[in-house]
């Protein structure tokens, strides 16, 4: 029992960011009509702006202090963090939770790099067939990711995740087993809420403000929204940006859990689709539910009792479900009818 | 005999291509591409992207795991290498029938669904089986050393009647050793068979079958056809292709790893058939060759030879054009490679094929084409 409770919340957190990321997918594909393979990309900036922003506010002072000396008998050289000197010792609480924190610098980073890649490139591509938005946003991802190589170099960098959250959390105690039975790290609770809650929010957002079902309706029937005044490109693309900032949050919470490297978004860009398509093309709620679903069978069937039983299911489980659910039930868990068939 | 003969127009363009391929060495050394392994390359990579374009240029069917089929053909390749001979054909043989059956059951099961779920469904299958080869099947793929020759292995046909010599033997045919200028010759040849197939294909009531299926299935089905038997067949075909392709590759290096499975292997098979002009028979070709090119020469180049090649620039722009360039070629050439294709899906979206057709048609005032009317819509 506690062994199954613990896979299922070890599930929970690449649930949730494989939801996150089919999310944005989905409201990219759902919105625009266009099938984005740079998607995966904007995770990888979003992890990134962590790397940029923890740079950022490290700057360093080297101040040479001639009283003290090192072991060697030369003058030490005291590093003072910038955000040290600036805001005291509340700099050195920046630097420590700057993980969290540089969502604030993530959301209008790629709210604008969503944006610009919308109105730049994607929108010539509306009407194009889809083998050409692929290959147009496959080519925009292999840009991308070499820029960042460019800039960051080719090894990946590991960002600390805060003091306060490293650690276990005993979340068997606060549901009644003995104290110690079932732990489970902090940092990967904090990542499931977070994706919890911006998935409700991305979903409070589309039901209840007038702009979200605006949206909705273009999704729905684009052409009559449009005939009725509104414009329903501008909307369109505010999502495409949208979909870029949660891509961002994505990839700048899970940085503590994989340290950034510039090709990380094509690793994790397959997998979101196979849970897009899982999910159903189109379907929000299809989208999470199926991001959940197998990130919770992947970490069931990296259990030793399961791999003892069918060696290897721990590396082909998501691709099994994906082939199972697409015979069973031909447009995925949630998906309607006629989308993307032809 | 009919089963040997061509329209005037393809004969003419078979009898073309054939001198192209042939005089491969001499052409490309101008690009300073002609050293044998690279154009086994060319030729190897250029029947995986025909084979591929049977499927996709002429069904629609858009795969996403064609690659599963090129790492099954390796491997039978290297197996009949270790247990019967180093004979080339047999490998070919093999590697093609043992990749066909795959291609059956992963046809027969993926054909049931069409459109993205198609692509997602050959995605799966071929990453099942990347996955697997790095890990439960090690037995029959040795995992991530990759299979290789050995100096036990029992080949059992070669040693009837030669002793085992010392060191590991080379692939031949009938004797004589394919290594070098010798493999590209016989990898063209194969290159030369394959494309007399696919034009026999492109050509045959078969293939505007297939190309019913592509514009529009429905009606086919209306009319009486069942059209999953006939796209299934072309998947098996395209997968043949593969399994021989892959066959190549263990002929002039006899090593198979995984990672030829593993779907960044399929997308750039897809890349170059888009690259080149979906449904055309040169296309892919083309853009098979452009990507190896680019793989393989742009990825070595350095400040050295930028600066040789910049030597006409005067001296205060020279550094500054060396130093923006250096950033395209050598570590960062797939920078130039994404940037590529999305100019060549912004600006050309038929492919090198329809640039191609459109400075034809600059030639050809008298008598211009219908603008967009040869441009090959791929379905999705």
């Amino acid at each position: 029992m506690d062994a199954i409770l613990a896979q299922l919340l070890n599930g929970l957190d690449k649930g949730g960011a494989y939801a996150l990321i089919a999310l944005g997918l989905t409201l990219v594909f759902g919105t625009l009509g266009v099938v984005n393979f740079a998607h995966g990309a904007l995770f990888m900036l979003g992890a990134f702006c962590a790397v940029t922003f923890r740079y950022l506010i490290t700057l360093e002072t080297v101040t040479v202090d001639p009283t003290q000396t090192t072991a060697w008998g030369t003058a030490l050289e005291v590093r003072t963090p910038l955000a040290q000197t600036w805001f005291g010792d509340w700099g050195a609480v920046l630097i420590d939770w700057s993980v969290p924190l540089s969502i604030l610098l993530a959301i209008p980073v790629m709210l604008v790099i969503g944006i610009v890649m919308e109105r730049g490139l994607i929108k010539h591509f509306y009407k194009r067939p889809h083998a050409e938005q692929i290959l147009v946003t496959f080519g925009l991802a292999i840009v991308l990711q070499e820029i960042v190589k460019a800039i960051f170099g080719p090894n990946p960098i590991s960002q600390a995740m805060p003091t306060a959250l490293r650690g276990a959390a005993d979340v068997g105690a606060l549901i009644g087993l003995a104290p110690g039975a079932l732990t489970y790290p902090l940092w990967r609770l904090v990542y499931f809420l977070f994706s919890a809650g911006v998935i409700a929010a991305v979903f409070g957002f589309l039901r209840f403000t007038t702009f979200g079902m605006v949206v909705r309706a273009g999704m729905a029937d684009r052409e009559t929204v449009g005939l009725l005044g509104i414009n329903i490109d501008r909307r369109f693309t505010i999502m495409f940006g949208l979909a870029a900032v949660v891509a961002g949050l994505a990839g700048v919470m899970y940085t503590p859990l994989l340290p950034p490297n510039y090709h990380q978004g094509m690793d994790f860009l397959v997998l979101s689709f196979v849970v897009v398509v899982v999910g159903g093309m189109g379907s929000l709620p299809g989208a999470v539910a199926a991001g959940f679903l197998l990130g919770i069978l992947q970490s069931f069937a990296s259990m030793n009792q399961i791999k003892s039983i069918l060696p290897g299911i721990d590396q082909i489980i998501i691709y099994l479900t994906a082939v199972v659910i697409l015979l069973v039930r031909p447009r995925g868990l949630f998906g309607r009818r006629g989308m993307m068939e032809n | 005999m009919a089963l040997f003969q061509l329209s005037r127009r393809d004969a003419l363009i078979l009898a073309l291509f054939a001198l192209v391929v042939v005089t491969m060495p001499v052409w490309t050394a101008p690009f300073g591409a002609n050293y044998p392994g690279l154009m086994q390359k060319f030729a190897i990579y250029a029947i995986f992207a025909i084979g591929f374009n049977i499927l996709f240029g002429l069904t629609g069917y858009l795969s996403f795991g064609h690659a599963a089929f090129l790492g099954v053909g390796s491997y039978t390749a290297v197996w009949s290498f270790k247990l019967l001979t180093m004979d080339a054909l047999p490998a070919l043989l093999l590697a093609v029938v043992i990749s066909g059956l795959f291609a059956l059951v992963i046809g027969f099961l993926s054909l049931r669904r069409s459109g993205i779920y198609f692509s997602i469904l050959t995605l799966a299958f071929a990453q099942m089986s990347y996955n697997l080869a790095y890990s439960v099947l090690t037995p029959i793929t040795n995992g991530e050393t990759s299979l290789q020759l050995t100096l036990q292995d029992p080949r059992l046909i070669d040693l009837a009647f030669t002793t085992r010599g010392a060191g590991l033997p080379t692939a031949s045919l009938f004797g004589v050793t394919l290594s070098g200028l010798s493999g590209f010759y016989f990898c063209a040849v194969v290159l030369l068979i394959a494309f007399f197939f696919a034009q026999k294909v492109f050509a045959s009531p078969f293939g505007m079958m297939l190309r019913g299926i592509k514009s529009n299935q429905m009606r086919m089905s209306y009319t009486g056809f069942n059209t999953r038997p006939y796209a299934l067949t072309a998947f098996v075909i395209s997968g043949m292709y593969a399994g021989l392709a892959g066959a190549l590759l263990a002929v002039t290096d006899p090593l198979a790893g995984a990672e030829r499975m593993q779907w960044t292997a399929s997308g750039e098979v897809v890349l170059m058939t888009i690259l080149g002009g979906v449904g055309t028979l040169i296309g892919p070709v083309m853009g098979a060759w452009l990507i190896k090119y680019f793989e393989n020469i742009f990825s070595s180049f350095n400040e050295g030879i930028l600066s040789r090649f910049f030597d006409f620039i005067p001296a205060p722009l020279h550094d500054t054009v060396v130093a923006i360039a250096s950033k395209f070629v050598g570590e960062g050439w797939q920078l130039t490679l994404g940037l590529l294709f999305v100019l060549v899906v912004v600006f050309l979206p038929g492919g090198i094929m329809e640039g191609v057709r459109r400075i034809g048609a600059l030639f050809r005032r008298g008598n211009p084409p219908k603008a967009g009317a040869m441009r090959v819509q791929p379905a999705e």
